[in-house]
């Protein structure tokens, strides 16, 4: 089934290609990483995780969010998702392999990796992250590539995948809230110290994975002769709306929360990324775009009218992407940080090379996820013939 | 012959087994020849022992952040500890700040004036229940059984920074780039590691030195405004210091019981 | 077989590719390394182990000195004649072993071996190279 990935017209090349020159300026930048060390990025002593953890915390949600296809199609057999599980699948396995190589370039000893597996500790939530991960990525190739072969030569897929694709559900949901513990038990971070931090980061993932699925099913649509279909993309599109609404109403309860008992050391975080604090305020404008794009993605996906216009759906699904991955990627991990333990201020900015390692990331995700989109969508071609 | 795939693979099996018996024989027969008279490791004579070591500060005996001088110049001494220009890349071991900083909980808007104008110093509080110590994924910041030092190998750390993320008193600094070109010559330790770049650390209540019978380089220059000791040892200098003074340690709320305590 | 001459030509070039490092270097094999002993340690007459050991087991040697030291906290080694040391690569091993260069490097650049060690365990050098 590989094949299909190598045959592609010139648009698709073309794509790949763009992508390979990302990807080649990423890698470059990465080795001088490797040599220099860290000091390349913006990182400090005070904010000691930047642009790369927040792509790894987003790319998790959008992992998880590929098991809003799985879901209803399995557990509750809304067959019209039968069509798209396939790309939910897919989805999931680009956005793991991104998370797991954002958490590799960020290592300041990476060679040192195995070290994880060699002296384990259960102790460690990110011991317990790494086989998740590992586990779900596993999951949803052998699942993703069984079920679209049986697909492809006509038969019923075979009967050992429907146990793991019911454990790839709720396996799914524990990636995301390992992920959330890693940050949810530190006692000397209150910002993070919250229990609405892992149903905050489902309920953002859950817009935000299918919210690309729906942009990825509208190109799909464009570019090939397979179509997701209407009703389809419309089930996806309600889910949004629900997930942008409590990921909303969660972070109102947490500014409620803060401001309301009024303790300085939690009103401090949200007032360094909202209002600024002690003269630092490079966030604000980020954090308020972050904020309107939500509600711009609320009013468009629970409006009918708009919902089922797919051209501004598309511009929802745009909002709410970028919307979601500024406040739980950039937001969530600076406001964390600051102010520090000894509520001191260093602003973190992310430096050029990082963004251009990170951007790196991203177009090797993509192109992964374009290539098993491509064989996905062949052979769905393939069998309408 | 039956050239089938089949045939060529169980060839390669055979030979590659004939090939490799006598090699791994002969290894397994070298291990039980040089099982020689064993080598013994124990502690040095001189090393000072205790159940958890902790320490007492005496604010009252530090005035500016010049008298803390000392204490930090000592320590960044004798462990190489590099002098790096960018703030963010900065490495500390021990460090002074204002009373704000230290304890941000405690902190009020009106002051004695002695505590507002006095520096606090801080270091790594090598606390009972490290949260440091439960992050690390693959146990390179670990506690010490036997004497309570929250210790670090940094021949096992990845590099990750959860350690980092997860101290509540910001104790631990990263190498962001190589270390070396920021100890001056004149100044550097040979008897002492440095660190590589890509490895985080922090203060090891000089391990090393307690191991050969000394205190702790800033203990040590502190003319007696530092106390060190057992916490457990009723008789030790520290507890007969917490039971005579009142004592306040860093964001005790936290649980993590920190065994730096500071007389105010 | 089909395309013989392709395959046929493929191979030999495979072949003296891979095999260039034989043919190339044929009659000029590098000498086996001599690491140099500096006066302190020709005086010690003996290392904290034997020769044959220590050539094929210091790397494991310097692992246990550092679990040992640095996670169970004890720093003495007793080597099975009796001697005491301090398991320390910077103040024991390069305390006599202070010329890297032609000690340390002798054989691991003829292995081909690139520790990481001197990152870290500054080199002591005695004589000013």
């Amino acid at each position: 089934m590989l094949e299909l990935a190598i045959k592609g017209g010139k648009k698709y090349y073309g794509w790949m290609t763009f992508l390979s020159v990302i990807i080649g300026v990423g890698f470059l930048l990465y080795l001088k990483q490797l040599d220099i060390g860290l000091a390349i990025t913006g990182l400090s002593r005070d904010v000691s995780w930047g642009f790369y953890i927040a792509n790894f915390t987003f790319l998790v949600g959008v992992a998880a969010g590929g098991v809003m296809v799985v879901l209803p199609y399995y557990l509750h057999d809304y067959k019209a998702f039968g069509k798209v599980t396939i790309l939910g699948e897919f989805l999931a396995i680009a956005s793991v392999l991104m998370c797991v190589t954002f958490i590799l370039v960020d290592l300041g000893q990476p060679m040192r990796i195995m070290n994880v597996f060699l002296y384990p500790s259960p102790n460690s939530v990110l011991f317990w992250d790494t086989i998740v991960l590992n586990g779900y990525l596993f999951l949803s190739i052998i699942i993703g590539w069984n079920v679209l072969e049986a697909e492809r030569n006509g038969v019923h897929y075979q009967k050992w995948l429907k146990p793991l694709i019911y454990l790839s559900i709720p396996w799914a949901v524990s990636i995301h809230t390992v992920t959330a513990f890693l940050y949810a038990g530190l006692p000397g971070r209150g910002f993070w110290m919250t229990a609405i931090l892992a149903p905050r980061f489902l309920s953002s993932a859950f817009a935000a994975g299918p919210a690309l699925l729906i942009l990825c099913c509208l190109i799909i649509r464009r570019v090939s002769n397979f179509d997701p279909g209407r009703e389809q993309i419309q089930s996806l599109a309600k889910i949004v709306a629900y997930a942008i609404c409590i990921n909303v109403f969660f972070f109102l309860c947490e500014v409620f929360v803060a401001f309301y008992s009024n303790i300085p050391e939690h009103m401090d975080h949200i007032k360094y990324l909202f209002v600024g604090l002690h003269g630092h305020a490079a966030y604000v404008p980020w954090m308020w775009t972050s904020f309107i794009l939500m509600i711009i993605g609320i009013i468009l996906t629970v409006t009918p009218m708009t919902r089922k216009n797919e051209g501004v759906l598309a511009v929802a699904c745009v909002a709410i992407f970028l919307g979601t991955w500024i406040d739980k990627g950039l937001g969530m991990i600076a406001g964390g940080f600051t102010p520090s333990p000894l509520h001191e201020v260093t602003e973190y900015i992310p430096s050029l090379p990082e963004i251009g390692i990170a951007l790196g990331v991203w177009a090797m995700g993509f192109m992964v996820m374009t290539a098993l989109f491509k064989i996905a969508v062949s052979v769905k071609e393939e069998i309408r013939e | 012959m039956d050239s089938s795939r089949r045939r060529i693979l169980q060839l390669l099996g055979v030979s590659a087994l004939a090939l490799t018996t006598r090699p791994v024989l002969n290894a397994f027969a070298k291990e039980e020849q040089a099982a020689e008279a064993e080598a013994v490791i124990k502690a040095g004579a001189k090393a000072l022992k205790a159940r958890q070591w902790a320490m007492v500060i005496d604010t009252r005996k530090f005035h500016s952040e010049a008298d803390l001088e000392p204490l930090t110049e000592a320590c960044h001494k004798v462990h190489n500890v590099p002098a790096l220009q960018n703030k963010r890349h900065e490495i500390k071991w021990i460090w002074g700040t204002h009373y704000h900083n230290a304890f941000p909980g405690k902190a009020a808007q009106f002051l004695a004036e002695s505590v507002e104008q006095r520096p606090f110093l801080v270091l790594c509080n090598h606390c009972e229940n490290p949260p440091c110590v439960r992050v690390c994924p693959t146990k390179a910041t670990f506690k010490r059984e036997f004497d309570g030092i929250v210790f670090m190998d940094f021949h096992r750390c990845i590099g990750c920074r959860f350690c980092m993320a997860g101290c509540p008193f910001g104790a631990r600094s990263f190498n962001y780039r190589d270390p070396k070109p920021f100890i001056a010559e004149a100044d550097l330790n040979r008897k002492f590691p440095t660190r590589m770049k890509g490895v985080v650390e922090k203060c090891n209540f000089c391990a090393e030195r307690l191991a050969v019978g000394q205190l702790p380089a800033c203990v040590e220059v502190s003319n007696g405004a530092l106390a060190f000791g057992d916490l457990y040892d009723p008789e030790s200098e520290v507890r007969k210091l917490i039971k005579t003074n009142y004592t306040i340690r860093r964001k005790q709320t936290l649980g993590t019981e920190p065994c730096v305590y500071y007389i105010v | 077989m089909n395309n013989k001459t392709l395959i046929i030509t493929g191979l030999v070039i495979f072949l003296i590719i891979v095999l260039f490092p034989f043919w190339y270097m044929r009659g000029k094999a590098a000498p086996a390394p001599e690491p140099v002993l500096t006066p302190k340690a020709k005086a010690a007459q003996a290392c904290v182990r034997s020769t044959e050991y220590m050539r094929s087991e210091h790397m494991q040697l310097l692992d246990v000195w550092r679990d040992s030291v640095v996670r169970d906290g004890n720093r003495i080694y007793v080597n099975p004649q009796g001697k005491e040391f301090s398991m320390s690569l910077s103040n024991t091993c390069l305390d006599c072993h202070s010329n890297k260069a032609e000690f340390c490097d002798r054989c691991h650049n003829y292995a081909s071996v690139r520790p990481y060690c001197w990152s870290c365990h500054i080199e002591n050098p005695k004589e000013k190279t």
